[in-house]
């Protein structure tokens, strides 16, 4: 098991490191938690204000746990233009995978698209969709 | 029999590794190559150059046995031949990551060249190239690399722009998954150029493929580059990082907050040293024009609007995908005759260019030719060159709507037209479309639209009024 102090050791020498560990520490332990901001802010010598603000910028990091599988559905205007918001009460329509909105993930010509941790999905339609939220 | 198929995100996500898969299990050999760009003929499959569009598992040994209609071949394919491939001229035809397909095709030589004529040599034929921004400012890349290089200072970096969030984009993509080491190169020849020991290439999180891709090829052509390093950045969500001074203080760890300029990133730009800030269309045709000279690519393109633009088809359009062709083309040839219009098969009531900040246009604008000054004079942006196409089903009230509200959710908050207006724009909008004094509303929203234009830091707040505004303008009756 990496601990978080692997981790800040890891990227002591990078220029910049905060986006890299906070990446590390999510894929790690799925959040940023307030004991690790902390950490974070005294081996980096930041307040933790600083870490906070960084944290909180950003729409991919968490600081609480999501216990439930992560479904990314792209809303951005090509999908809508192939009918992405006729899905979305389908993907709203059941509570056990955590829908959240993804803007764009180059896939413009053959969405709509969605994204499940690193794997890629296009053409949905309500059926493919109902399957695939099933599924993961 | 040579099967090939690409791995790019969007082959993937159509099928094409369960395609792979079982053309394996047949007992054939299959390369993975990059992308043709032919999104609406994915999974393609390509039998000694022979194409076989939109493969399942379950045709592999039809395609095999050769019993199975195919397209012909895909190299004199109509939507291949007509365009001026420079940047995607190895589009579909190596191995990503293979250093030997590479160098068999023209690899490296841009970068030699350099090294043969020397920096100044260098930056003079990007400069005759007329090569501009490809990221949406359009503004002259050998100028930009030129201020780097007279700028005195130990540390100078060269930062790709690789956070590609504009829908209807794609072709940053389609480099670093398709032709990373092109990319590579270019950030080499910047760096040779300008002076530069380290390049950064700033990948959104979004694009996982194409990370796990440009850090193979970083890691297989470090040799090759030396002493020069590239190292990528991952971004984590945040449209406005697209942004270059935004992207900056993301890459120093901070909050994707947008600086004023001056100073310009070209004299204080990443940890406040000289800093080429180039989006990945710009740097990837860097090598090309090395390799063939200014003038050659300066010779494709009109007016101020020199060489070519891998234009990217997106949303409702039949033949989606990459098509790189010359400025000067008109945007009806690109959504009628190239796109093939909607695929719903409805008429095609209006394009987005550009992105979220892009304008809408209407077919009877399609006459407009893709030139970064033709579209300023028209209240309209090329930006990174996605177009959106959009059937007669659209309601452009919501899409204007959608616009400030993405401005909401995506603004920095550093200045207040963009952080404040969004959301008041957001609710006038509201209110329009439940009818509520229409016509004083619209009223206060061009006024908010103005105020945002010319008070806000930054493209982001700068032009979201170009969506909203155009929607108002040629499409009144969705408002009323």
């Amino acid at each position: 098991m990496i601990s978080l102090a692997d981790i800040l050791a890891e990227h002591a020498e990078r220029e910049g490191p905060l986006l890299p560990i906070l990446h590390d520490v999510q894929k790690m332990f799925g959040h940023v938690s307030e004991e690790a901001m902390r950490e974070i802010a005294h081996a980096l010598n930041l307040t933790r204000a600083e870490v906070y603000g960084v944290v909180s910028f950003y729409h991919d990091f968490r600081t609480e746990v999501e216990t439930r599988p992560v479904f990314k559905l792209c809303r951005a205007e090509a999908c809508k233009a192939r009918g992405v918001e006729a899905l979305v009460p389908v993907a709203e329509g059941q509570t056990r995978v955590k829908v959240e909105p993804i803007y764009c993930l180059g896939l413009c010509s053959v969405g709509p698209a969605a994204l499940v941790g690193e794997t890629v999905h296009a053409r949905l339609d309500s059926a493919r969709l109902t399957a695939l939220l099933a599924s993961v | 029999m040579k099967i090939r198929i690409s791995d790019d995100a969007l082959a993937i996500a159509c099928g094409a590794d369960t395609v792979a898969r079982a053309f394996i299990q047949a007992g054939a050999e299959v390369e993975r190559v990059s992308s043709w760009g032919m999104h609406w003929l994915e999974p393609l499959v390509d039998v000694d150059g022979t194409g076989y569009a939109n493969v399942t598992a379950d045709q592999v040994r039809a395609i095999m046995a050769g019993t199975t209609e195919s397209i012909g071949s895909i190299a004199e394919h109509p939507f291949i031949t007509r365009q001026s491939r420079l940047t995607f001229a190895r589009a579909g035809k190596t191995r990503p990551t293979s250093l030997d397909d590479y160098y068999a095709s023209e690899g490296w030589l841009g970068l030699a060249k350099a090294q043969a004529i020397g920096a100044e040599a260098t930056i003079e034929t990007v400069l005759a190239s007329g090569l501009r921004g490809r990221g949406g400012a359009g503004f002259p890349a050998g100028i930009k690399w030129k201020t780097v290089a007279s700028a005195q200072a130990a540390t100078k970096y060269i930062v790709c722009n690789a956070d590609e969030g504009d829908s209807a984009t794609f072709a940053d993509r389609m480099v670093m998954e398709g032709d990373p080491f092109m990319l590579i190169e270019g950030m080499a020849i910047a760096g040779f150029a300008v002076g530069a020991q380290k390049g950064y290439v700033y990948i959104r999180s979004e694009y996982p493929h194409a990370i796990a891709k440009m850090e193979t090829a970083i890691a297989a052509c470090a040799h090759l580059i030396a002493p020069f390093i590239v190292e990528v950045r991952v971004g984590a969500g945040a449209y406005v990082c697209g942004e270059e001074t935004s992207l900056l203080n993301s890459l120093e760890g901070k909050r994707g907050e947008v600086r004023a300029k001056p100073p310009l990133p070209a004299l204080e730009g990443l940890f406040g040293k000289p800093t080429v800030v180039n989006n990945v269309l710009t740097l990837a045709a860097i090598p090309w024009i090395l390799t063939h000279g200014g003038e050659a690519y300066a010779s494709y393109g009109m007016g101020r609007s020199k060489g070519t633009m891998p234009v990217q088809l997106a949303g409702n359009v039949k033949h989606g995908g990459l098509f790189e062709i010359g400025f000067g083309i008109t945007l009806g040839e690109l959504v009628n005759d190239i796109g093939g219009g909607t695929d719903s098969g409805r008429p095609v009531r209006c394009v987005q260019v550009g992105g979220p900040l892009g304008a809408y246009i209407p077919p009877s604008r399609f006459d407009l030719p893709f030139d970064y000054e033709a579209f300023a004079a028209a209240d309209a942006l090329i930006g990174h060159a996605g177009i959106t196409v959009f059937d007669d089903t659209v309601d452009m009230a919501q899409m204007a709507r959608f616009a400030m509200e993405f401005c909401a959710v995506e603004s920095c908050g550093k200045c207040t037209p963009c952080r404040l207006g969004s959301t008041r724009g957001v609710e006038t909008l509201d209110q329009i479309i439940a009818g509520k004094n229409v016509e004083a509303n619209l009223a206060l929203l061009a006024d908010l639209s103005e105020t945002m234009k010319f008070g806000s830091l930054c493209a982001l707040g700068g032009f979201t009024p170009y969506p909203v505004m155009s929607a108002i303008t040629h499409f009144p009756e969705d408002f009323r």
